[in-house]
């Protein structure tokens, strides 16, 4: 299926995570920085958990409304003069964007960032149509001059590689002359890419929220690169997976917070853009002309199962920044575009058991991932659940834990572990010891010791941990 | 002019089997909800609390912020502009502009001293996105202004070039002091009782939180990356 990166087995992939140290280097300090400024994001507010509960109300009361809310979106879409298409299949939404471009005649696509194009392989369909497609994102922008390297992170693409690999990079592919600064490497991609945006026959987004009572969507940058994909080009697709909305701009507004907080501790982003239909008939930018495309690939066989939750997920990343597994192999070992926790219940579900049931087992249920959660999604009881399924379907477990582990290089779920991501969990926003339950189940130190017996996490605060630990990503 | 819905039927259908019932037949109140925790943020903050809280938060955010008001605007931007260069200004078509007193400034003082300035005119076409693209400063103003973030919101039409914020160097909003708001849920609710008043929402509403930024290289951040790489906000005060 699309989303699968990479051809290599489970263990070879995790192998080759593991000896990457400046990748291992870049996890440990990607999550501890986005860590503790996602934990200042969310203390700031005072009433994080409320913010969590109302998120999760938001998006229970959408998934179990889908069909209502679709419909609603669409016939709004349309009121505004754009066209709608729903895609069943990657395929069809691949067809139907291949269609557009076609009849415009179109040589050159800029894109923003967007996992759900990512997932059905857009951009390779699109390339062997005969069209240009640029990635305009900065990390995204890096990943594919680099002859398409996969992402690691769904908030920082290309977090596996440093600054001089990505100077060597640029030099190869753009005759780039100069340091590897950050600021002028980014500088010569602003230049570069400046005189595509102005000449590109098309633009594609993701949607981070569409919103069904006006027809509009969001979308959430830093960069400014979606503000100009969806202003410069006549033409505009935007693609979202079929879950991706909200009743209202009052609902929308809830999850965009939420969204910046958890992903990146901003209060919001530098750029929240709102587009509706295609530009008015005397505006001069904008696209002329406007389609949705949405898509379900595989997720409405989720709805209506246990695994409905996970649907509910706002792509911030905050279970993969905590997560002590991911910390220590980093996000190509999940062979899927979607790595870390949300990754490992995902993946298995829209790409199925065959290729992704290593994936529930290559987690120690520490429970880390569900307490950061800004909608709530009880993603270690998700990966126990899979657990349970593959068993049943298998007659046994495809690996054990214990051997899961170890090709993680991990030794059989070690305390330490265990320690290192109770302490990435905003221990000081929901400590373990004031009988706070994750409502959905029992909470996590729970699940924890009813498999294991580990001695509690002490109550050092995470901060104090923060500041203490060691650098890099050893923790065993 | 109405767009096309292709596919529809049946991809709902299989939803609502999914779901394990029937389509949903009629409409779907919006349900009161339990939790409401965005409209206690800053709640019954005084328009001078919230410039305050406005002007920390942009220490935050790279972005600069004057205070002023109407007698004073046309020196601070005059300043402003300077400060960061000068010409090519471009800015919206806005009588918001004029009503401020800045014709003088837009009109002869720049002129007089080579600082080119373009104001939007949507008969020119692409014209517009040339000129935007050639400027040093793109200025607009915050229709809405929420003070938690330090965002700044746009509504643009045909006179409100969407670019204008986006393609210059440095972007400048003024910022009416009547314009704030505590945060992004009350710009939510306004927009909202726009469109249920039956009042078409803007195509394209920006909200704007200081200069363009990436961490994408090993997480350093770099401030300017598509958009500006300077803002400064003028607060206006106008209550
Ligand atoms: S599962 Fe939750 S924490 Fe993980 S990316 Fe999705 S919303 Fe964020």
């Amino acid at each position: 299926m699309a989303m699968k990166i990479g051809v290599e087995e489970f263990k070879e992939r995790v192998g080759k995570g593991i000896n990457d140290s400046f990748m291992r280097g870049a996890v440990a300090g990607a999550q501890d920085s986005m860590g503790t400024r996602r934990l200042s994001a969310a203390e700031e507010l005072g009433n994080w958990e409320d913010w969590r509960s109302h998120g999760e109300e938001i998006r229970k009361h959408v998934l179990e409304n889908l069909d209502y809310y679709l419909e609603q979106l669409s016939d709004n879409v349309a009121k505004r003069g754009g066209h709608v298409f729903f895609a069943s299949t990657a395929e069809e939404a691949n067809d139907y964007i291949r269609g557009v471009v076609a009849s415009k005649n179109a040589k050159k696509v800029v894109k923003a960032k967007s996992m759900v194009t990512e997932e059905i392989h857009l951009n390779s369909c699109l390339e062997l149509a005969g069209c240009e497609v640029i990635e305009t994102d900065l990390g995204e922008y890096i990943l594919q001059i680099d002859d398409h390297d996969p992402p690691s992170h769904i908030v920082v693409p290309a977090l596996h590689k440093n600054k001089e690999q990505i100077r060597d990079v640029f030099t190869d592919k753009l005759g780039y002359q100069k340091t590897s600064k950050p600021e002028e490497l980014a500088g010569h991609a602003r230049e570069t890419l400046r005189q595509d945006f102005l000449t590109a026959d098309i633009g594609i987004t993701g949607c981070n929220f569409a919103v069904a009572e006006t027809g509009s969507f969001s979308l959430v940058t830093n960069e400014g690169n979606a503000d100009l994909v969806t202003s410069l080009p006549k033409t505009q697709i935007t693609v979202m997976g079929m879950e991706r909305l909200v009743p209202t701009f009052e609902e929308m507004e809830v999850l965009v917070s939420l969204l910046t907080r958890s992903a990146v501790g901003q209060k919001l982003t530098s750029y929240i853009t709102v587009l509706t239909g295609p530009r008015e008939e005397l505006d001069v930018d904008g696209p002329e002309e406007f389609h949705l495309v949405i898509v379900d690939n595989g997720r409405s066989k989720i709805l209506g199962t246990e695994f409905q939750s996970v649907l509910q997920c706002i792509r911030c990343a905050a279970c993969i920044n905590v997560c002590p597994v991911y910390r220590h192999v980093g996000g190509h070992s999940y062979g899927s575009i979607y790595s870390g926790p949300i990754g490992a219940v995902l993946s298995p579900l829209l790409g199925g058991y065959e290729d992704y049931k290593e994936l529930p087992y290559a987690s120690t249920l520490c429970g880390a991932c569900t307490e950061v959660c800004p909608v709530k999604i009880p993603l270690h009881e998700l990966l126990h659940k899979h657990r349970q399924e593959i068993v049943e379907k298998e007659g046994k477990a495809p690996i054990s834990e214990k051997l899961a582990m170890k090709a993680f290089g991990l030794g059989a779920a070690s305390p330490a572990l265990y320690k290192i991501g109770s302490k990435l969990a905003p221990a000081a926003m929901n400590p373990f010891t004031n009988g706070d339950k994750i409502s959905n189940g029992p909470g996590p130190l729970k699940a924890w010791t009813e498999i294991r017996e580990f001695p509690a996490p002490n109550k050092e605060r995470f901060r104090d941990w923060f500041n203490n630990r060691e650098k890099g990503g050893n923790q065993s | 002019m109405t767009g096309t819905i292709q596919n529809r039927e049946s991809f709902l259908n299989t939803i609502a089997s999914s779901l394990g019932r029937d389509r949903h037949p009629g409409k779907i109140e919006r349900p009161v909800w339990e939790f409401q925790p965005q409209k206690e943020v800053l709640k019954g903050a005084t328009p001078d609390q919230l410039v305050e809280v406005l002007k920390t938060q942009c220490l935050r955010i790279h972005t600069s912020v004057v205070v002023t008001d109407q007698t004073g605007l046309a020196e601070t931007l005059a300043e402003t502009v300077a400060n960061y260069g000068g010409g090519p200004v471009v800015t919206w078509k806005d009588n918001r502009f004029s009503e401020w007193g800045l014709d003088p400034l837009f009109h002869n003082e720049w002129p007089e001293q080579d600082i080119e300035y373009y104001e939007w005119d949507h008969t020119k076409g692409r014209e517009n996105i040339r000129q935007a693209e050639k400027a040093n400063i793109g200025i607009t103003i915050s229709e809405i202004t929420l003070a938690e973030s330090g965002t700044v919101v746009l509504f643009s039409d045909q006179d409100k070039g969407r670019t204008v914020s986006f393609l210059p160097k440095s972007l400048i909003a003024l910022v009416p002091k009547s314009s704030l708001v505590p945060r992004m849920t009350q710009a939510a609710q306004k927009m909202r009782q726009m469109h249920l008043e039956g009042k078409q929402v803007a195509s394209c509403v920006n909200f704007i939180t200081g200069p363009s930024n990436s961490a994408d290289i090993e997480l350093n951040l770099v401030v300017g990356v598509h958009g500006p790489v300077k803002a400064t906000y003028i607060i206006i005060d106008d209550l």
